[in-house]
């Protein structure tokens, strides 16, 4: 049987969300997308820019009518801005599903959560469906899913560090109290961080700057797509338990 | 064009001249932008689609083109 990943009521196959920053030229980041099999990505807003109005478009290398677009509030410090941003975001195609980030810090890029709840709060009055980029604090990611969050997701480590799953317990907390999608964003590096989230049970991985660093993007992308798959089987499968000792594979009867 | 013809208004943060009493879909035709591709705000607020025609721009207003790029 088919098992969908479903957030906000819609239904997506893919668990793994692909970011569009960092890559060469939009040819590259079109065929990352692809190779990653993502159904959703994150997009930034930013003005146009008016001197060079040939500059190619995002819209024009990857379809918002077959990917969902993801706008997002990288680069906001303060509720404000992160608002105006959404607000723009939505009124450019009708964007009701977006990805909050609050930040607090320019060195560490962690959230500001006070900003991030507020906001959070404000848009879901306003009829937005939010996910929000969250420190992995339980009570905080709690607060969140009260307020109306359609998506819990913690960082596993600062974004773009490629530090890897940075807080095992903690992501395993927010994911065992949360009945919303909890989504590891920010900190994997490569692939088997990805399946390390997934076998933690996070209902999927959002994933930029280990695929967009990559030496070859593309098979980077494809590894990601695997190993969220692998993580997300191997979960549900329900991994051996583990022994102090060894304990062979074949009989021990009947030995020649 | 003709001074008197012209208003100056700040697009995206730099100067920026527009025929006098030109509305937002006369300053995407000159600009060259597709509508369906970006949202406006003029002085703060967000002007919705289908009031473009009706938004008339006028002197040192601030008005922002944004679109969506490459983000994570």
């Amino acid at each position: 049987m088919e098992e969908f990943f479903t957030i906000a009521k819609k239904n997506f196959k893919s668990r793994l969300i692909v970011g569009t920053g960092k890559y060469k030229d939009f040819d590259q980041t079109s065929k990352a997308v692809k190779a990653s099999g993502a159904d959703i990505v994150t997009v930034a807003v930013r003005r146009v820019n008016i001197l060079n109005k040939d500059q190619p478009l995002l819209m024009d290398y990857i379809d918002p009518k077959s990917i969902t677009y993801l706008p997002n509030t990288a680069g906001c410090f303060t509720s404000e801005e992160a608002l105006r941003t959404l607000r723009l975001a939505r009124e450019m195609g009708g964007w009701r599903l977006v990805k909050l980030e609050v930040l607090g810090d320019k060195k560490t890029l962690y959230p500001n959560m006070i900003e991030t709840l507020k906001s959070t709060k404000i848009l879901v009055k306003e009829g937005f469906q939010v996910m929000v980029y969250c420190t992995d604090d339980p009570i905080l990611a709690k607060q969140l899913e009260d307020l109306g969050a359609c998506a819990i997701m913690p960082l596993a480590a600062p974004i773009g560090s490629g530090l890897g799953i940075q807080n095992k317990t903690n992501i395993t907390l927010i994911k065992e109290q949360s009945s919303v999608p909890v989504i590891v964003d920010a900190g994997v590096g490569t692939a088997s961080d990805a399946t390390i989230a997934m076998e933690l049970g996070c209902d999927g991985v959002l994933i930029n700057t280990a695929i967009a660093e990559a030496k070859n993007p593309i098979l980077m992308a494809e590894a990601m797509k695997f190993a969220v798959i692998s993580g997300r089987k191997a979960f549900k499968a329900e991994r051996m338990k583990k022994r102090t000792y060894g304990r062979s594979s074949s009989p021990e009867e009947n030995l020649i | 064009m003709n001074n008197l013809n012209v208003a100056k208004i700040q697009l995206n943060g730099t100067l920026f001249e527009i025929k006098k009493g030109s509305n937002l879909n006369e300053l995407l035709n000159q600009l060259k932008i597709q509508k369906n591709k970006v949202a406006i705000e003029v002085n703060g607020v967000i002007i919705e689609k289908n009031k473009y025609l009706k938004k008339i721009l006028h002197k040192n207003d601030k008005v922002e083109i944004v679109h969506f790029i490459g983000g994570g």
